[in-house]
């Protein structure tokens, strides 16, 4: 554990680096192998501490899940932005937080933004509440309940909190 | 380049150009700073994608080899976008820009600047 105090980034280094170079010959891997085992090393002192991802396996049918809405977002987005605008009603809406890392905030946040017509404005001080920008806002409770149910909920389960 | 390949390349790219063009249409057309940070974070998003994957398909026939360099782009966009947009919302917020008329729910705009928990009355 002493050589790689963050495995996880070090592989997400590694690849990310034959990525860049767009190349899997010998002389990056060895370079990439330097960056994965170096850097962890040297940035380990002053990270925070994270929650653990509990379940992987929930996490990569989030992310998939994830992508499937950003796709029928976009297309929802684009029509509303076609159609008329006299139609459209926006509004802001504070929605109750149940996770209460950073990390999870953020994700969800993050996903707020790219799915469905909402965008996320702000956190309250005591992260008991996110803002977000409604695009189109037809039933306040529902959006609530559905961003709860279908992103948070997965999230606290990914991270156990 | 075979046939299908092109087929391919050029739906993707057509796509991608589609959403890009509604997404900075979206920019011009929609009326007030809240709303039109919908359309750079949403329909952007996948407009880009698209491209990319065009230039996925082009590059491996091109090369010889797979490329996927193109998704490393994707994902530092996914993980900026949404960034971006909540900067440009805290800050329209501070600057105390004013949103179109029919916006629902205005009165919450002084406690999400100030970063208060909402008034009770105010919720359902």
């Amino acid at each position: 554990m002493m050589l790689l105090p963050m495995p996880f980034h070090s592989l997400l280094l590694f690849i990310v680096w034959l990525l860049l170079n767009n190349s899997v010959s010998p002389g990056h891997i060895v370079l990439a192998s330097f960056f994965a085992i170096t850097i962890p090393w040297l940035v380990t002192g002053m990270r925070d501490d994270h929650p653990k991802i509990l379940r992987p396996w929930l996490a990569i049918r989030y992310v998939l899940m994830v992508m499937k809405d950003i796709i029928t977002a976009n297309v929802e987005v684009a029509l509303l932005i076609i159609g008329p605008a006299k139609k459209l009603k926006p509004g802001f809406v504070a929605i109750p937080l149940d996770v209460t890392t950073d990390l999870g905030i953020t994700i969800l946040a993050s996903t707020v933004s790219l799915t469905p017509g909402t965008v996320s404005a702000e956190v309250s001080k005591d992260k008991a509440w996110l803002f977000v920008h409604a695009l189109h806002l037809e039933n306040e409770a529902e959006l609530i309940e559905s961003v709860k149910q279908r992103y948070e909920r997965p999230i606290k389960e990914i991270f156990g909190c | 380049m075979p046939f299908y390949l092109e087929i391919i390349i050029s739906v993707s790219l057509l796509t991608g150009g589609v959403f890009l063009l509604v997404g900075s249409y979206g920019l011009v057309r929609l009326p007030d700073i809240y709303m039109r940070l919908h359309s750079p974070t949403k329909a952007s998003t996948l407009g880009i994608t698209g491209v990319l994957i065009a230039s996925m398909f082009f590059q491996s026939h091109l090369k010889g080899f797979l490329s996927i360099q193109e998704l490393l782009i994707t994902l530092f966009l996914f993980i900026t976008a949404p960034v971006a947009a909540n900067m440009i919302a805290k800050t329209a917020l501070h600057h105390s820009n004013k949103p179109a008329e029919k916006t629902q729910n205005q009165a919450l705009m002084d406690t999400i600047r100030d970063r208060e928990s909402p008034p009770s009355n105010s919720i359902k």
